[in-house]
């Protein structure tokens, strides 16, 4: 058995190149994966419902995605859509696949797995007892508070929804969160393959052509798995598989480079061998480990407040001197005019240490900076008037022996105070337990005409 | 010869390992100087590195096949929250670099 999995891009919307994408689809792919989400941008995505990469980019992609899977007669199956995969980034993305779908010389089947997580379903799980752990102790444990306190939550579904969803003979499943590698292992597994051996192939091409070198996250890899071992190769004959650039992929963006977690067990990565062949790598060794119990990490976001950034430039040197002063200062001033509070301050410098804080190993400032001030606060009006006091005290502060009387920083804009909407937090990051693991997640067939 | 990190390592990166958390990986260019860096970079030297308590340093993972160390340490403010300073967490390698080793192999 043989089963050739294409993944033409790292995130739908990054791109790729016709010539790459023509190339993979010689290679009589059986079927087109691609991811589509990330929580690596932030919890603001999940918060506010929309997507962290362009509809017109996703579009494009999408384009020639679907007319080479309607051609080809191959699924393209899809996760965490919209980014955070969340019912309203789904519906934005259906609303974009019927654009595209409507250029196509037929309408495709399409099946959709959704992943919300509604806060009463949650409630009664955990009251029935199902087993919950929180993957970050920072956050504690799943209380009533935290969950009725989420603007939203979505569960990082497994592969077993995408493996339903392809039984269905759908031409396109448009996954809602979900995890990376499933749209790359539900058909190899649903055709019988060794799981651990097509989860450890779907982990590498899930980012596209980042494991190949020179790495990218806008072209493709192709993927084959025969029996004990699978093959990945890049698209573009640019690019060459190494055995450095697989296994230095297997460190990529994780804490552990030997055991993969999934809902249901985990791939077991220490026995992984290479072997490089032309342009491909050889991979065998991978293990699937079976866990007791199925659970899936629920994600979600609770409303921090809303935001308002000020930009701030200093050249002269003593006022830089006396910077932390100064802006320790205009805090207070803050403080005395919001004596209830309800709002927080967060500065950065730039050219001294905003961007590692505490762990700066250089001491010194440089000739000029930059300040950048975030004011979040529990109303609009409130995060404004707090930044335009600190931006008044910031140009307006005095020192005993201060030369410069007109004023201390260069703001590079007008207004200088931008409101940037709302901030979010994660409130919920924990593992519950399902009871089967289409709980959340069975695929339904989408209807055209009932585009949100 | 003391030598810094970043002066011997082939790559030597961090990024966000979830939101709670950043990678750091050093991958040296052969095994000897592997297991010589390997020997000397522990938790505690990475805490007084980074100047964080030794608690957020959550592990440190040897990876033999590439000559490489994975360190993860607990991120103070989550990736992309308010007063975040690096969403992607892909900035925050320079103190690993500067830490310098007692090698005779790299």
């Amino acid at each position: 058995m043989e089963v050739r999995v294409l993944s033409p891009t790292a995130i739908l919307g990054y791109g790729f190149p016709m010539e790459s994408l023509k190339r993979g689809l010689g290679w009589e792919p059986d079927v087109i994966g691609v991811d589509a989400g990330s929580t690596d941008p932030g919890p603001y995505y999940l918060g506010e419902g929309i997507p962290f990469v362009e509809d017109s980019n996703v579009e494009r992609d999408l384009y020639y995605l679907l007319r080479a899977s309607l051609e080809h007669g191959i699924p393209l199956v899809i996760s965490s859509a919209g980014g955070s995969g969340a019912r309203p980034h789904v519906e934005r993305f259906l609303r974009i696949l019927g654009r595209v779908a409507e250029k196509m010389p037929r309408r495709p089947r399409v099946a959709v797995i959704w992943s919300d997580v509604d806060s009463d379903w949650l409630l009664s799980k955990i009251k029935s007892g199902a087993q919950v752990e929180p993957l970050e102790p920072g956050l504690g444990p799943l209380t009533e508070e935290a969950i009725r306190g989420s603007s939203r939550m979505v569960a990082q579904l497994g592969v077993e929804p995408f493996i339903e969803a392809l039984k269905t003979n759908a031409d396109v499943v448009v996954g809602g969160r979900a995890v990376d590698v499933a749209p790359f292992a539900a058909l190899p597994i649903a055709r019988g393959a060794d799981r651990g051996l097509a989860l450890h192939m779907a982990k590498i091409l899930e980012c596209g052509a980042i494991a190949a070198e020179p790495g990218s996250g806008s072209d493709g890899m192709l993927g084959i798995l025969r029996g004990t071992e699978f093959e990945v190769r890049p698209l573009n004959p640019a690019r060459k598989a190494t055995i450095v650039s697989v296994a230095e992929h297997s460190l990529y963006e994780r804490t552990d480079p030997y055991r993969e977690y999934l809902p249901g067990g985990y791939v077991d990565l220490s026995a992984v061998e290479y072997e490089e062949a032309g342009d491909s790598v050889i991979v065998r060794g991978a293990r699937w480990v079976p866990l007791d119990r199925y659970m899936v990490k629920i994600e979600g976001v609770r409303l921090a407040g809303y935001r308002v950034v000020t930009i701030a430039g200093a050249r002269d040197p003593d006022f830089i001197s006396r910077l932390d002063d100064i802006l320790g200062e205009a805090e207070e001033r803050a403080r005395r005019t919001y004596p209830d509070g309800g709002y927080e301050v967060y500065t950065r410098v730039y050219g001294r240490d905003a961007i590692l804080g505490p762990s700066e190993p250089e001491g010194k400032p440089c000739h000029e900076v930059c300040i950048l001030i975030e004011v979040v606060a529990d109303t609009p009006s409130k995060a404004k008037g707090v930044a335009s006091l600190l931006r008044a005290s910031l140009l307006h502060a005095g020192w005993p022996g201060r030369k410069t009387t007109a004023g201390n920083v260069a703001f590079p804009l007008s207004p200088s105070d931008l409101y940037a909407g709302r901030a979010y937090r994660w409130s919920v990051w924990h593992l519950v337990e399902l009871s089967d693991p289409l709980e959340i997640g069975a695929p339904v067939s989408w209807e055209w005409g009932e585009e949100p | 010869m003391r030598r810094r990190l970043i002066d011997i390592a082939r790559v030597l990166r961090s990024k966000n390992a979830g939101p709670f958390a950043i990678t750091l990986d050093v991958i040296l260019p052969t095994r000897e100087c592997f297991e010589e860096v390997a020997s000397q970079l522990t938790p505690e030297v990475v805490a007084r590195a980074y100047r964080l308590d030794p608690g957020a340093v959550l592990g440190i993972v040897q990876y033999p096949v590439l000559n490489a160390l994975k360190i993860n340490i607990r991120r103070s403010v989550p990736a992309g929250e308010p007063g975040d300073t690096d969403v992607y967490g892909a900035q925050q390698h320079v103190p690993l670099g500067m830490i310098e080793v007692e090698v005779e192999n790299c």
